[in-house]
């Protein structure tokens, strides 16, 4: 996998802090398990993290806390978790949504589908699947929204977006996706305010039916 | 030398790994519990919800210890991981069905095949951070204390992340000088 377009370092060091969004998480993880480089480079925003620790004035820890602890340690933890396994192209993280069989999806026109993995106060997750030359939907988010290709390509604004590429696109941000032409491009979206389906679906297919 | 001090963590965490060594596990302890406590406390979370996760966290770092990697984090920055992961999952409780290290996928192996190891660059990277002017060290800890939104990260100008790490790379660079030096007689 060539990948080109990475998880810029501010918002890693988010991530390592532990400060995005569920959803924005979740696309995070989900490039760094398709991606090496970003690993290595979360890798290092964990040692600035473990040397903040390092150099933190500590705080009084009862002794009473340090012995239950002690004691605990014998205590037969829970068995772990066997790993899932997801078709591909899912990555590991959105095993949190579904399993073996895959997502499920629901059309929203013009042969695009979408599954909503997520959409509550934390915001919203989904995967899209749109046919190969479709222009995905314009749908008029208004914050950041990150976008993860998982299979086949998008261009936008000039850019092509590949499998394991990820979008970090601010708020604003004009731009109307076309799928490459070879195939249909799968991808992991996330915004922070829940979807407005009322709204939402018009836009969605004004531009479709353009095509 | 640097590093003895984070080496010491580092062989700790490493008798807790291989032999279940609990006096290990207690020095450990002595000295990752205070500072985990701080970590919670920053978070504006109640002193008795700090004791709750910071059990949790512990004996977390005592159950998990099989799957640290001294060759891809030292003792003090796979700690940070867990005590974050620990935190979104307990604070938050995100529906997480699948333990949290799946999150972070590292299938890399782990670098530096001489004898600059993680725990050698936590060192330095201790001294880069001690270095930085006041204001630049303030921002850095409150990025990894979790006190700033992303949006606030992102904004921040000057983040001297860039900094810090080219410092690293120079300190590395003079480390393994010097090791070659005491090699060759």
């Amino acid at each position: 996998m060539n990948i080109r377009h990475h998880i810029d370092e501010a918002t890693l060091a988010a991530f390592a802090a532990g400060q995005l969004a569920q959803p924005f998480a979740v696309v995070v993880a989900s490039h760094l398990a398709m991606c090496p480089v970003c690993q290595r480079a979360y890798r290092e925003q964990i040692a600035i993290g473990g040397a903040v620790l390092d150099q933190l004035p500590g705080k009084p820890v009862s002794q009473g806390l340090k012995t239950g602890v002690m004691d605990m340690l014998d205590d037969t933890p829970a068995e772990p978790v066997p790993l899932p396994t997801l078709p591909a192209p899912y990555p590991l993280p959105l095993s949190q949504y579904f399993g073996a069989e895959g997502p499920k999806w629901s059309a929203i026109g013009m042969k695009a589908r979408q599954s909503i993995l997520q959409n509550d106060a934390n915001g919203s997750l989904r995967l899209l699947y749109i046919p190969q030359g479709r222009a995905v939907p314009d749908h008029g988010h208004s914050g950041p929204e990150f976008t993860l290709v998982l299979k086949g390509n998008y261009t936008a604004a000039g850019q092509t977006y590949a499998a394991g590429d990820v979008e970090i696109a601010d708020e604003d941000v004009e731009h109307t996706p076309v799928a490459g032409p070879d195939e249909p491009c799968i991808c992991l979206a996330a915004t922070n305010a829940p979807l407005r389906f009322g709204a939402f679906l018009p836009r969605i297919l004004q531009p479709l039916l353009k095509i | 030398m640097p590093g003895d001090d984070a080496a010491r963590q580092t062989d700790l965490l490493l008798a807790v790994r291989d032999r279940r060594d609990r006096a290990s596990f207690s020095q450990l302890f002595d000295y990752y519990a205070p500072r985990l406590k701080a970590l919670l406390l920053r978070s504006s979370m109640s002193d008795a919800q700090a004791d709750d996760i910071l059990q949790d966290v512990m004996l977390t770092i005592w159950r998990k210890a099989h799957l640290y990697d001294p060759a891809k984090a030292s003792a003090s920055a796979w700690i940070y991981r867990v005590a974050r992961n620990r935190m979104i999952d307990i604070i938050r409780k995100e529906q997480r069905a699948i333990p949290s290290e799946l999150y972070e996928t590292d299938t890399e192996p782990g670098t530096q095949p001489d004898d600059l190891g993680q725990t050698q660059e936590s060192a330095l990277l201790r001294e880069a951070l001690g270095r930085l002017p006041e204001a630049q060290r303030v921002m850095i800890e409150r990025v990894y204390l979790g006190e700033l939104t992303h949006r606030e990260v992102t904004e921040a100008t000057g983040l001297p992340i860039g900094t810090i790490k080219s410092r690293i790379r120079l300190g590395l660079e003079k480390l393994r000088h010097e090791l070659k030096h005491l090699r060759t007689p």
